[in-house]
C-alpha cells in the first residue's frame, strides 16, 4: 500500500509531502504520524508542505486532526514551507487553520521546535527545585 | 453605388503633385519637428499615398471593411499608434491625414473643373474615403494610448508595491493610495512571494500613505495577514491613522488578532522583539568613537 | 461587446474512487495552464475542482466531471460541470451555508468553491442528482 514515509531525527518527525496525496492517503499519513508519535515519545512533528500545489478542505482537516492529535500525545507539529499561493487560496476558500504552528521552511520550523522543547525543559528542571517538587 | 476607380485612376496620373503638395501643407501645417522628422514626416506621406493608389479601382467606400482596404488601414494604424507613443495630439494624429484633401481636392478640380456634376461627385468620393482614413486613424490612435495608459498601470501596480527588507528577516510593504481590489491582489501576491523569497519572520504593513479603508480593503488586509500566517510570517500593521481607525471600529471590522501599532518605527520595534533582537542607546564616548568613524570614512 | 461563449475544448473524467479526484485536478490543472492563468488563480481553479470532485464523490456516490476551455471573443476562461445521480440536495441555502455539512467535511466545499470562482451555478433534485457548474475567467 502507498505511504508517505517518516523521518525520524532525534526526538523530530519530519514528513515531507511530495505527492499530489488522494484523501485516503492522507488518512493513512494521519494514522502513520499519530501511532509513530506514541512509538518513539516524539516532541515535535515537522510536516513540510512546500512541494504541495494546493491544500483543499480535507488536507486542511487532516493537517488539523494531526496537530490536535499531536497535542494530546504531548507533541508539537509545525506545519512548514506553505506557498504563497496555496495559502491565499486557503484563505479565500475560508480555512485558516487558527490552530496550527507554521514556519517558513524546516530550518526556521526545527529551530521553533528546538526552542519550545527546550523551554520545556527548563520548566521540568524549576518543577525539580521547587518545594512542592 | 460609389468605387474607387476614377478617382484612383485621377490620384495615379498626379502622384508626384500631389505627394509634393501635400508634404508642402504638412510642412507649414502645426508639425511637431521635436517630435518626428521632416524626412520621417515626408517618407511617411509618400508610403501612406502609394498604399492608397494601390487599393483595387472597384473597391466601394462602403465596405471599409473589406480585405481590400486593410493595406491602407494597417498603414494608418501603424503610423497613429507610433504617434500616440511618440507623443502627438490627436488633433495632430488626424491632421496628418486631414491634410492630404487640399492637394486631391485641387487635382480633381483641375480634372473636372468644367463637369460640375463630375467635380462634385468625384470630391464626394474623395472626402469620404479620406474622411472614413481620419476616424480610423483616430480610432488607432486611441487603441495605441489605451495599450500605453494599460502599460504604464502595470507599472504602477509593480511600483507602486515595493517590498523593503529593514533587517535580516524584517520585511515592510509602505502602501501609498487607495487600494482597490485588482491592486490589493497585487500587493498581497507581491508581499507573500517577499515573504519566501527573503525568508522573513515579520512582515510589516504600513498604510500611513492609504487615505481610506473599507470593509473591503480591511478584508483584503486581513486575508493577507491570515495567508502570511499560514506561510510560517507574522504580519504588523502599522501607519493607522485616527480617522481610519474610527472608520474601523464603526464598520465592525475586527482588528483584535493583528498586531497594530501607530507609528512605523514602533513596529519596527515589535519587529525586532519578535525577532530577538533590542535596540539600546550606548553611553556618550562610544557614540563620539562612532560619529568620529562615520566622519573618516567619507 | 462580448459574444456567445464558446467551449475550445472539453473533456469528461469519471469520478468513482478517491484517485478519480486526483485525476481531475491534474487535468484541470493542464487546461488552466493551457488558458494561461497566473500561479495563484491555477491554484484556486485546481482547488475548487478539488472541493466539488470530492463533493460528488462522497454525496453524490460518484458521478463525473467534465471541464473545458471557454471563450467569449474577448477573455478564456474554464468551466467545470461536476455531476452526479446520488440524492440531490433538499436545503441548497443550507448547503451552501459556510460550515454546515452533511457529512464529515468541514462544510467548505459548496461555499468555498463558489468563492474560488467567477461563476457558481448549482442544481439539484432530491433522488434525482446534483449538478454544480462553475466558471473561472482569466
Amino acid at each position: 500500500m502507498e505511504r508517505i514515509p517518516i523521518l525520524r531525527i532525534g526526538t523530530f518527525l519530519l514528513v515531507t509531502i511530495q505527492v499530489d496525496m488522494h484523501d485516503q492517503l492522507a488518512l493513512t499519513l494521519q494514522e502513520d504520524l499519530t501511532s509513530m508519535i506514541a512509538r518513539v515519545s516524539a516532541g515535535g512533528v515537522l510536516i513540510d508542505i512546500s512541494s504541495l500545489e494546493i491544500v483543499d478542505s480535507f488536507i486542511g482537516r487532516t493537517l488539523a486532526n494531526i496537530a490536535s492529535m499531536a497535542r494530546v500525545l504531548d507533541a508539537t507539529t509545525v506545519v512548514v514551507g506553505m506557498q504563497p499561493a496555496v495559502a491565499i487560496t486557503l484563505v479565500e476558500l475560508g480555512m485558516s487553520l487558527p490552530g496550527i504552528r507554521t514556519a517558513l521552511n524546516v530550518e526556521s520550523g526545527m529551530q521553533y521546535l528546538r526552542d519550545t522543547l527546550a523551554d520545556r525543559e527548563d520548566e521540568d528542571d524549576w518543577r525539580d527545585y521547587s518545594p512542592q517538587g | 453605388m460609389v468605387i474607387m476607380k476614377t478617382l484612383l485612376q485621377t490620384l495615379q496620373d498626379n502622384g508626384d503633385r500631389i505627394v509634393a503638395d501635400w508634404t508642402h501643407s504638412l510642412r507649414s501645417a502645426t508639425q511637431r519637428k521635436d517630435l518626428l522628422s521632416e524626412r520621417d514626416l515626408e517618407s511617411q506621406a509618400a508610403d501612406l499615398f502609394k498604399a492608397i493608389v494601390k487599393v483595387p479601382a472597384e473597391t466601394k467606400i462602403s465596405e471599409f471593411g473589406s480585405p481590400a482596404w486593410r493595406p491602407v488601414k494597417d498603414l494608418v494604424a501603424t503610423l497613429s499608434v507610433s504617434r500616440a507613443n511618440l507623443g502627438f495630439s490627436p488633433t495632430e494624429t488626424a491632421l496628418f491625414v486631414l491634410s492630404i484633401k487640399p492637394a486631391i481636392f485641387g487635382t480633381i478640380r483641375q480634372e473636372w473643373g468644367s463637369d460640375p456634376d463630375r467635380l462634385f461627385s468625384e470630391i464626394t468620393v474623395a472626402d469620404s474615403f479620406i474622411d472614413k482614413l481620419s476616424l480610423h486613424s483616430t480610432e488607432s490612435y486611441i487603441g495605441g494610448r489605451d495599450r500605453v495608459i494599460a502599460r504604464q498601470q502595470e507599472d504602477m501596480l509593480e511600483l507602486s508595491t515595493p517590498v523593503v527588507t529593514l533587517w535580516d528577516g524584517i520585511v515592510a510593504l509602505p502602501l501609498i493610495g487607495t487600494l482597490d481590489s485588482a491592486r490589493t491582489q497585487v500587493v498581497m501576491e507581491t508581499l507573500l512571494q517577499a515573504i519566501v523569497d527573503t525568508n522573513s519572520r515579520v512582515a510589516i504593513i504600513d498604510i500611513t500613505g492609504v487615505p481610506t479603508v473599507d470593509t473591503l480593503v480591511a478584508q483584503h488586509l486581513l486575508k493577507t495577514i491570515t495567508a502570511a500566517r499560514l506561510m510560517g510570517a507574522e504580519c504588523i500593521l502599522s501607519g493607522i491613522r485616527p480617522q481610519i481607525a474610527q472608520t474601523i471600529v464603526h464598520l465592525g471590522i475586527d482588528l483584535q488578532q493583528i498586531a497594530t501599532k501607530a507609528k512605523l518605527a514602533d513596529a519596527f520595534r515589535l519587529a525586532l522583539e519578535q525577532t530577538g533582537r533590542r535596540v539600546t542607546r550606548i553611553d556618550g564616548a562610544q557614540a563620539a568613537q562612532a560619529a568620529k568613524a562615520a566622519k573618516a570614512a567619507l | 461587446m462580448t459574444g456567445e461563449t464558446t467551449v475550445r475544448k472539453a473533456e469528461t473524467i469519471p469520478i468513482a474512487e478517491s484517485n478519480d479526484v486526483v485525476r481531475v485536478r491534474q487535468q484541470v490543472r493542464v487546461l488552466a495552464l493551457e488558458v494561461g492563468f497566473s500561479l495563484v488563480d491555477q491554484t484556486k481553479v485546481v482547488t475548487a475542482a478539488s472541493e466539488l470532485g470530492r463533493n460528488t464523490l462522497e454525496h453524490g456516490h460518484g458521478g463525473h466531471a467534465e471541464i473545458s476551455i471557454i471563450d467569449n471573443g474577448v477573455k478564456r476562461g474554464i468551466k467545470m460541470s461536476f455531476r452526479d445521480n446520488g440524492p440531490g440536495i433538499a436545503d441548497i441555502a443550507l448547503a451552501m451555508t459556510d460550515g454546515y455539512t452533511s457529512g464529515k467535511g468541514m462544510g467548505l466545499g459548496l461555499s468555498g468553491s463558489k468563492r474560488l470562482m467567477n461563476e457558481f451555478e448549482l442544481t439539484s433534485e432530491v433522488g434525482v442528482g446534483t449538478t454544480v457548474t462553475v466558471a473561472r475567467w482569466k
